[in-house]
């Protein structure tokens, strides 16, 4: 989905609003998704399936899509695997 | 007294035995009768198959000198000790899925002395288990996995009880299995195998403590456990089944779901000895290519949970299948993307192949999978490049399409068959193939080779490889 990168270093460009993890997905989307994005968004979220870490904690204890990103934050996305 | 609990322990174990040995007896007059030993364990209604209620297990006052012995290097631990072995004895652990986790974790937990191990598995050993799945062997190639495990824990510890349940857990027999243990581990490789633990726990009121792995990547998160969250507080949504991969189809190393299962081994030990667990609230993810660990803080369990939380909708088990919109024992996602006049069977196929018809044959698998078997004579193009239109790729595949076509007395469609392992990937590009019109591809009949390589290997050429 991200040409097989794993790790993005991002600079974010200047809004009048602070940015939240909402416009991050969507500036991942429209900036960084290469190909099916329905693999990784649904509708203004990610999709069900992938969890979101915000400097390594579970993003429901950050406020989700409300979370204003701070300078230097680090956000993973990560897909539950289900193999055993 | 001790005595007392001794011998109650051991009458309790010889039933145990016998009823196991009634079962095999069983298996092996249907085998002898002709019937395919994996009907019985694909047969989850099978009596033999799931014994009933069990005993409790009896409370031990104290360690005999043999288990002091065989568990010394273990007892010294402060943190263990006595109390903890008692304990450990005492404990029933049920373990869903005798796979490449579940085996590492069966080991560690019947080296460890617990009571009693449930072992659940709907499946037979197959030669592509035994790179991971350690507690099988070539011997036992086609038996149960419940039973293969079982035989191979019992030389390991003899005085261990266990308890193989050759069958799927199912929404009818989860919840009165689940009750029966103490701690469960979720071991298993699909997505409505692991909502449906994760209800039974909920509902039987039992820890989960659940471990994952797939290619280099391993998962665990301890669930449902002194307030902590459940599954379904984490992930209220199944996935979309087209995002789940497993790992006949994404590969695995059989060392990740290894190291995964100890852990997991680890953190059931931990639990029932009375050490409490380190990962409540807590996700632990492996990345065994960088050979780092992270524990990740999880959300508290959710109040408006469907199973767990203050007002639950989700009061008995459910149709797990339908939920997540996938199955929990099929090894592969069959699709059926198109018609039956776009595809062809690989016995027509092979009978084109001796009439020397001119075609094109487009094998679409990745590069690592076409390295280990491939028909000499078909254009390589992976499907994520068919799917990005590469040019350079689809240049190639035109002039191929021209050389051929000059066999041709010039006919107006031309036949390329497409093919992969199993006849998933190739109709996604028969698809595509059908939306290109440019230059030689709008003159292109685009058909997909049903079952693809693998049914090639079974039914036409029995020496090209399977995996």
């Amino acid at each position: 989905m991200f040409d097989g990168v794993k790790k993005h270093q991002v600079t974010l460009p200047c809004q009048p609003e602070p940015w939240d993890i909402r416009n991050l997905l969507q500036w991942i989307k429209e900036n960084l998704l290469k190909e099916r994005p329905e693999l990784f968004m649904q509708g203004e979220s990610v999709r069900p399936g992938i969890l979101v870490l915000i400097n390594d904690a579970d993003w429901e204890l950050m406020g989700e899509l409300d979370y204003k990103l701070q300078d230097q934050d680090t956000v993973h996305f990560i897909s539950t695997l289900h193999g055993g | 007294m001790a005595g007392m609990a001794e011998a109650a322990r051991l009458s309790a174990e010889i039933r145990q035995r016998e009823r196991e040995l009634r079962g095999l007896r069983d298996r092996l007059a249907s085998v002898l009768a002709g019937d395919a030993a994996a009907d019985a364990a694909h047969n989850e209604e099978d009596a033999a198959a799931f014994p009933g209620e069990l005993p409790p297990l009896p409370a031990q006052a104290s360690l005999s000198p043999a288990d002091i012995l065989r568990y010394s290097r273990q007892l010294v631990l402060p943190e263990l000790g006595v109390r903890g072995q008692l304990l450990l004895a005492r404990s029933s652990v049920l373990v869903v899925g005798c796979g490449g986790l579940g085996c590492p974790l069966a080991q560690y937990l019947a080296a460890a002395g617990v009571g009693r191990l449930g072992l659940v598995d709907h499946d037979v050993v197959e030669t592509s288990n035994l790179h991971r799945q350690v507690l099988h062997g070539e011997a036992r190639r086609g038996l149960p996995k419940a039973i293969s495990a079982a035989a191979a824990l019992r030389l390991l510890n003899s005085t261990v009880q266990y308890v193989p349940y050759c069958g799927a857990l199912s929404t009818r027999t989860a919840l009165e299995l689940v009750r029966q243990y103490d701690v469960v581990a979720d071991c298993s490789d699909n997505v409505p195998t692991r909502y449906l633990v994760n209800d039974a726990c909920v509902l039987a009121g039992k820890p989960l403590v659940s471990g994952s792995a797939l290619r280099l990547e391993g998962q665990l998160v301890v669930y449902n456990y002194q307030g902590g969250p459940c599954y379904r507080c984490l992930f209220p949504k199944p996935p979309p089944p087209e995002t789940v991969t497993n790992c006949a189809d994404g590969g695995v190393l059989g060392v990740v779901p290894g190291i995964m299962g100890c852990i997991q081994a680890l953190e059931v030990l931990k639990i029932a000895s009375g050490m409490g667990s380190s990962f409540n609230q807590f996700m632990l993810m492996f990345d065994a290519r960088e050979g780092r660990f992270r524990n990740i803080k999880l959300r508290p369990k959710k109040p408006d949970c469907v199973v767990c939380g203050d007002n639950p909708s989700v009061t008995c088990l459910q149709d797990y299948e339908a939920f997540c919109g996938s199955s929990a024992t099929d090894k592969c996602r069959t699709l059926h993307l198109l018609s039956s006049k776009d595809r062809i069977s690989v016995e027509q196929y092979k009978k084109l192949l001796d009439e020397q018809v001119p075609h094109v044959l487009l094998d679409v698998r990745p590069q690592v999978e076409v390295d280990i078997c491939r028909l000499a004579h078909a254009v390589h193009i992976p499907l994520s490049k068919l799917e990005e239109k590469d040019e350079h790729y689809l240049e190639h595949l035109e002039k191929r399409i021209c050389e051929e076509k000059q066999r041709t007395n010039g006919q107006t469609s031309f036949p390329v068959y497409v093919i992969c392992k199993l006849g998933n990937d190739s109709q996604k590009a028969v698809r595509i193939l059908q939306e290109l019109t440019v230059k030689e591809f709008a003159s292109v009949l685009a058909k997909d080779i049903k079952g693809g390589l693998m049914a090639w290997a079974t039914k036409i050429d029995p020496a090209f490889p399977q995996y």
